[in-house]
């Protein structure tokens, strides 16, 4: 059994980068300190499995992968509390914690900060048979392979756009397996407006790697560039792709059993929107941000935001983004302390975030495929369709919100994960307005499903047991 | 300045209903709604359309909106999902049963039969997976559930077709009746009408504040969660005595719990927060009738803000303070099976001064000695 306590000084949710170096800072300042955590193990998406590895052969998911190791060794001897398999589906603005542990159940619990380092997740990538049996997100695939050294076999095409897609190529290379081709769909007027930021690009530490990655990527897969379509095909599950690129105007099928599909991460909102904590439409990373000081606090007070939930930097900014915040948190108890460590961290973020604008511009998703058209699929629980939501905004439907009571987009069990930028897009380009007046679904808890049973065996509140409403 | 004969204030669904009876009538209204129509507890109540364990002064409303209930889309054109499912209320043990008898005989001497008593074997009919320990109920047969957000808009839509106008977004901020004429100041400017109609959920109570007449109305966040499709058990809605519950299974598997559990209410942002430790509660009651239902996922939880009154009933009445001034609202948590009918009571009200139907109760006076 985990022993879960009632009140705790500082409770972080996710053990990705930025969850990891937040607890072990706050452990090690001797507060008390617990990470729940949904995986097996602690990683993150990016460390995914650093503990456990199933590759002894280090090349394979590369040195980016191996610098989780320290991170995951300095958490375990931190002293904070480890607890795995643990579903945060509840918190309060008054920092009450809702959290499942599987095979234990449910329980509430108090603390006096919380950190919230729930990272990224991939953004929609709503093309016609993206629902096909086969078709799968290029952040599946790194999961599979990270934490069971699963590849895909047969005829693999990946699609997209991002260093994320890149970089999954390059691990598949590694294990041997084989990739027909890329279909890159880098805009070319993203391109174009990246070079904008170049000169902060040069300087960055992403350069030299990423270049010598794409290079061997190129140089093994037959890569497509400028492409302007993609449309999954086939009865029952993927059998072909099919595209349009720049050279060539008629489309081009390719036979395939994997499709894996990328354009990008934004941040994982679920949690911190469902607290009610301030968020903004982010022009440039495409997305809802949190509202966060320099510290990652956020409008609600004694709740942080570390790592990619509060903007998209990647994994070595997470990590500094976590000390930081846990940094604001220890200065109570250790003010000299927490400011070397807030400097070191603020050193560091300028150096890792350099360089973030011209990724963002350059690998910008293009707008076809951020807004679909006709029957293609926008929330995949209710199947509702690109020309539904466009339909019902004429009708005059404003917003999110009553989309999902017209038409129950959103309504399903991912609670709008991957349909919720799509709509708010649709309905912001339909009505002319910014995505930001337009909003996103209201979230409520449970933001992860919870079961009957788990909820029936929490404590209950008494005085409502006795005042029975009437109804 | 806008001109009608009657301005309505609220969008939900009692507001949509009075406007559409009124225009019904011949009368020009207008609606002002702050958010948008069925925006709070008309578009996410539970959808319940029940007769069953309503209070007694209810019952003889209750009753003639089951009537419209079953002729709804001869009034608005659409069916508004409603399907006569039925309403079942489980008794838990013997003393719970000899109460519902009692309740039904009362009712039976009203002249009301719609509170059908069960047995054991009975209840087992209806609800093939009810737990054991059940020893039976009362039924409603010709009750059951509609949607609510689709109800509140075909009203809506039904209301404008007749010339209703709607002004969403638009908030009253104050009423003032000078030289007979009803003004309304809103953030969208001047409404003028010779009558005016407050239903505006659980915002009415500044309005009634405003005419003099302040009522003890509670603004509460009523809570409902739903769970992940599974294979159809239920037909009917499920209620049991002494515990707040409302369960029911919809055509694609997802089962709505619900039961008046409170959450909290702001009124000035329109947020509502959830209270797991009372959400708990319906969860244990729904695990304790139905055994199956412990290792359903519940994958999503809400609130809608609702008016509650001391006494549980609402206010439908004239002001007691203001000429040509109405009000519905306080609905309790049991306002939406009532919708068709207050709607047209109102309009009865509003045209006539007067209605067929027994609204005594429903009094605004009862709180003039207490607020």
């Amino acid at each position: 059994m985990s022993d879960i306590r009632d009140e705790y000084d500082v409770a972080v949710i996710g053990a990705g980068p930025a969850g990891m170096a937040a607890a072990s800072l706050c452990a090690r300042a001797r507060m008390s300190t617990v990470l729940f955590d949904e995986q097996p193990a602690p990683g993150g998406q990016i460390y995914r499995g650093i503990t456990r590895s199933p590759f002894s052969d280090r090349s394979i998911l590369g040195p980016d992968y191996w610098a989780g190791e320290p991170v995951a060794r300095e958490f375990a001897a931190s002293g904070a509390q480890y607890v795995p398999r643990a579903t945060v589906w509840s918190l309060t603005p008054e920092r009450e914690v809702g959290v499942s542990i599987a095979g234990e159940g449910a329980q509430l619990l108090q603390a006096k900060h919380v950190v919230i380092a729930t990272g990224a997740l991939e953004r929609p990538f709503p093309i016609p048979g993206w629902t096909l049996p086969g078709v799968m997100t290029a952040g599946a695939a790194q999961t599979m392979l990270k934490s069971s050294g699963i590849v895909p076999s047969g005829h693999t095409v990946l699609a997209g756009t991002g260093p994320l897609l890149w970089l999954l190529a390059w691990q598949l290379l590694r294990t041997g397996a084989s990739i027909d081709a890329i279909l890159d769909t880098t805009a070319r007027e993203s391109r174009a407006r990246a070079n904008a930021h170049l000169a902060s690009f040069v300087l960055s530490p992403y350069l030299m790697k990423g270049l010598k990655l794409l290079r061997e990527v190129r140089r093994r897969v037959r890569v497509i560039n400028d492409v302007t379509a993609v449309e999954a095909q086939g009865e029952g599950r993927v059998q072909t792709v099919a595209y349009v690129c720049a050279s060539s105007a008629m489309p081009v099928q390719l036979p395939v059993d994997n499709l894996l599909l990328h354009q990008g991460v934004v941040p994982n909102v679920n949690l911190a929107m469902s607290v009610g904590i301030e968020h903004r439409w982010d022009g440039e990373q495409l997305a809802f941000v949190p509202v966060l000081t320099p510290f990652g606090g956020t409008s609600v007070p004694g709740i942080y935001i570390a790592g990619d939930g509060g903007g998209i930097a990647g994994a070595q900014a997470a990590g500094w983004r976590g000390i930081l915040s846990a940094s604001d948190i220890v200065h109570a108890v250790h003010p000299q302390a927490a400011k070397r460590a807030a400097a070191t961290a603020q050193a560091a973020l300028k150096r890792f975030t350099r360089g973030r604008r011209f990724l963002d511009a350059y690998y910008r998703p293009a707008a076809q495929f951020r807004q679909p058209a006709g029957d293609t699929i926008v929330c995949r629980c209710e199947e509702v369709t690109a020309r539904q939501i466009v339909d019902t905004v004429a009708l005059g439907c404003p917003g999110p919100n009553q989309m999902k009571s017209f038409l129950r987009c959103g309504m399903g069990p991912c609670q709008g994960r991957l349909c919720g930028l799509t709509v708010t897009e649709l309905i912001a380009r339909q009505r002319n307005v910014s995505p930001q007046e337009v909003g996103y679904y209201r979230l409520r808890p449970p933001v992860k499903p919870i079961t009957i049973a788990e909820l029936a065996a929490l404590p209950k509140d008494e005085a409502a047991v006795k005042a029975v409403v009437r109804i | 300045m806008a001109n009608a004969d009657v301005v309505v204030i609220g969008g939900g669904l009692h507001g949509c209903s009075a406007a559409l009876h009124l225009a019904r009538a011949g009368a020009s209204v207008i609606v002002l709604e702050k958010d948008h129509v069925a925006r709070h507890a008309s578009g996410v109540n539970a959808g319940g359309v029940r007769r069953l364990g309503r209070d007694f002064a209810e019952v003889p409303l209750s009753a003639a909106s089951l009537e419209l209930w079953h002729r709804i889309e001869e009034l608005v054109d659409d069916d508004c999902g409603f399907e006569a499912v039925g309403q079942v209320k489980v008794a838990e043990d013997d003393a719970a049963l000899a109460t519902m008898r009692a309740r039904s005989e009362r009712l039976r001497a009203m002249g009301f039969d719609h509170e059908e008593i069960i047995g054991r074997d009975e209840l087992r009919e209806w609800l093939p997976s009810v737990a054991p320990h059940c020893v039976g109920g009362v039924a409603c047969r010709r009750d059951g559930a509609a949607l609510p957000f689709r109800t509140t808009m075909a009203f809506k839509r039904k209301a404008q077709s007749l010339g209703v106008e709607f002004h969403e977004g638009t908030r009253a901020h104050s009423v003032e009746r000078r030289d007979g004429v009803w003004r309304v100041q809103s953030s969208d400017g001047v409404f003028a009408g010779a009558s005016l109609v407050n239903a505006a959920g659980a915002w009415a109570g500044e309005i009634a504040r405003q005419m003099g007449e302040p009522v003890p109305m509670e603004a509460t966040a009523l809570m409902l969660m739903i769970t992940a499709p599974a294979a159809p058990f239920v037909k009917p809605v499920v209620g049991v005595q002494g515990r707040p519950l409302s369960f029911k299974q919809y055509a694609n598997g997802t089962i709505m719990i619900g039961g008046g559990q409170r959450g909290r209410a702001d009124l000035e942002t329109n947020r509502t927060y959830l209270d797991y430790r009372r959400l708990a509660l319906n969860a244990q009651t729904a695990a304790d009738l139905f055994p199956r239902m412990a290792h359903a996922d519940i994958v999503r939880a809400w609130a809608g803000i609702e008016g509650m009154m001391p006494d549980g009933i609402p206010v439908i009445s004239a002001s007691g303070t203001q000429d040509r001034a109405w009000h519905a609202f306080g609905f309790s948590a049991h306002g939406f099976q009532l919708g068709p009918i207050v709607g047209s009571m109102v309009a009865d009200l509003v045209t006539h001064g007067t209605t067929a139907l027994p609204v005594a109760p429903f009094s605004i006076g009862r709180f003039a000695s207490r607020a």
